[in-house]
């Protein structure tokens, strides 16, 4: 069930569209923001809301890097592997991550702390290589750094 | 030599607020709307000035605008929508712009909107973009409160609404009709074209879909007119461009300079050249959807048309520099397992031609490549030629590939011959005849 705080999210959100449809996105990543992940069941209450199949939904979920339908760990870590950062060494910046929490791309530290997974280029080409964690942008990342950085993401 | 898109940018990196923007001159230009500038004499000074598309396109912005339905007759509402799904490696300039000075675009937005009559607006943002989103979702707030959005402009009929859209991440996003797609609340695949968006778009209607950066020069043109728009440029094309630079070059950043500047000046003057002890080997002119230019190209003016077809296009005009320390076959590799990861799987030569190119060039780095393997690399530069697919994802990827093969051949060659790649300390794969 939504809950009423979530309810009222996705009808503010659904009030920007002529139909209802064009806020699945946005009711993905709203709904995402409060439970972590999409589970089947939440992909059947956004399927209700916004009165499309659930089959609907799920096309648009499956297709997106940032909407997640496996559970994540209480931080994520996006490393850029594009271009301008694998020039500067984003391959070691990652290696650093997996020697240090123990989780390779797509997978999950074994305390539940951080999961990594590899983004597209994040926008940051001046300052790689660049790693995005939650919300927070990082530049010239050096795997010295690593430590320091995701020390404050309990 | 004049800065106007980002002149004003806090170099602390600070927002800026509504009432920084209006003091600079900001939504001046609306009060021109209403002292009997029309929409088509809008499109008219907008077509004089030779804007032209800065997503990579570079298609004229009036001739684009041309295409919708005007008048009492034409289909209601029509949309607007900023291309802000800024997903093209080495490319940060549209980032540069809505972080810096967000009301620059929701004004842009409102002219482009005026000049084709259009009630409504999206700005597409790619998700990743957490603080471009934070500041955008202000200034529109901001300029709904001031009265600029959501009620008619004083003196006359035109009433505008902006709504942000934070999508979730897909490169295809950035394809004009995948991108309609995707706001739509689908999959974001493209459509077939005809018909184009400026007649059928948005749920029918007519959209026009215009990059994050070519909205921010309208106010501009509007302000201080063609004549001198087409002074601050070194070409026959009007404006400033944002040039930008990555890879191993000694200051790696952004400027906003004359367009048809070239790329040894922004690299050389700019950049400050190559980083100490490291050397220019070639470039990518802007985004990784461009073909390399090597040291003949550097004083080629980096525009629209100056560029021949057989070296290139501009593309986004943020470089990324190859150099002597990186290897070529890795670099295109690296290119191509991304478009493989990004094909939104629709048409399949896209689907199965990309991760086969990856495959392939991934064999040259493990040293398991053959002559057969450079001839099929070669091949598909033709089968993923524009034509063969539906979109322009795949011709894109193709553009560094054949490049490289032509400029770069010799690398290609040598890992074959070597049996490993020549940059990776690791040891020749020894090679078991059955």
């Amino acid at each position: 069930m939504l809950s009423d705080t979530e309810r009222r999210e996705l009808e503010d959100a659904v009030e920007h569209y002529p139909d209802k449809r064009g806020a699945t996105i946005d009711a993905l990543l709203t709904i995402q923001r409060r439970r972590g992940w999409i589970s089947d069941d939440t992909l059947l209450e956004i399927a209700k809301f916004l009165e499309i199949t659930v089959e609907d939904v799920d096309s648009v979920a499956t297709f997106y890097n940032l909407v997640f339908r496996k559970p994540v760990g209480r931080h994520v870590a996006f490393v850029c592997d594009s271009i301008s950062c694998w020039i500067k060494g984003c391959e070691q910046v990652q290696e650093q991550i997996k020697t240090l929490y123990q989780a390779d791309l797509g997978q999950t530290s074994p305390d539940g702390r951080l999961t990594v997974l590899p983004i597209a280029c994040l926008g940051q080409c001046e300052r790689a290589p660049a790693l995005m964690i939650d919300q927070d942008v990082y530049g010239n990342v050096t795997p010295e750094k690593i430590e320091q950085i995701v020390e404050k993401y309990k | 030599m004049e800065r106007p898109l980002t002149q004003h940018i806090h170099s602390d990196g600070t927002t800026r607020t509504l009432r920084e923007y209006v003091k600079t001159g900001g939504y001046r230009c609306l009060q021109r709307l209403s002292s009997g500038l029309a929409p088509k004499d809008l499109q008219r000074l907008v077509t004089d000035a030779g804007l032209r598309g800065r997503g990579g396109g570079g298609f004229l912005t009036g001739t684009k605008w041309s295409f919708v339905p005007m008048g009492a007759d034409a289909p209601k509402p029509k949309y607007i929508v900023a291309n802000g799904d800024e997903m093209e490696p080495g490319t940060f300039k549209d980032r540069v712009l809505m972080e810096g000075d967000s009301h620059g675009l929701v004004e842009g937005m409102i002219l482009a909107g005026y000049a084709i009559d259009a009630e409504v607006g999206y700005i597409f943002l790619r998700g990743e973009y957490h603080l471009s989103a934070q500041r955008l979702t202000e200034a529109i707030a901001e300029a709904y409160a001031a009265g600029y959005l959501g009620k008619p402009l004083p003196g006359t009929k035109f009433r505008f609404d902006l709504h942000l859209h934070a999508s979730a991440g897909r490169y295809i996003c950035g394809e004009e009709t995948a991108l309609i797609n995707a706001l739509e609340g689908k999959r974001a695949v493209p459509r077939a074209k005809p018909p184009f968006p400026q007649t059928v778009g948005l749920w029918g209607k007519p959209t026009v879909v215009q990059n994050v950066e070519t909205l921010y020069n309208i106010p501009h043109i509007v302000n201080k007119g063609s004549d001198w728009y087409h002074r601050l440029s070194r070409t026959q094309d009007g404006g400033t461009k944002i040039y930008g630079i990555s890879g191993r070059v000694a200051n790696p950043g952004w400027w906003e300079l004359p367009l048809g500047t070239t790329a040894r000046e922004v690299l050389e003057r700019y950049a400050g050249g190559m980083a100490d002890g490291i050397r220019f080997r070639g470039l990518l002119p802007g985004g990784i959807s461009t073909a390399f230019m090597t040291e003949e190209h550097l004083d080629l003016p980096l525009d629209f048309s100056s560029i021949p077809p057989e070296v290139g296009r501009l593309g986004t005009a943020t470089m990324i520099v190859l150099d002597d320390h990186t290897c070529p076959v890795g670099f295109v590799l690296n290119l191509e397992k991304f478009f493989a990861r990004e094909s939104c799987g629709w048409c399949t030569p896209c689907r199965e031609g990309l991760p086969w190119v990856a495959k392939l060039l991934m064999s040259f780095e493990e040293g398991r490549a053959t002559k057969d393997d450079l001839s099929l690399l070669e091949m598909h530069t033709k089968w993923l030629a524009p034509g063969h697919t539906f979109c322009g994802l795949a011709p894109g990827a193709m553009a560094p590939l054949q490049s490289a093969l032509k400029y770069f051949r010799d690398d290609f060659e040598q890992h074959i011959s070597l049996g490993r790649c020549p940059w990776s300390n690791k040891p020749a794969r020894l090679k078991v005849l059955v």
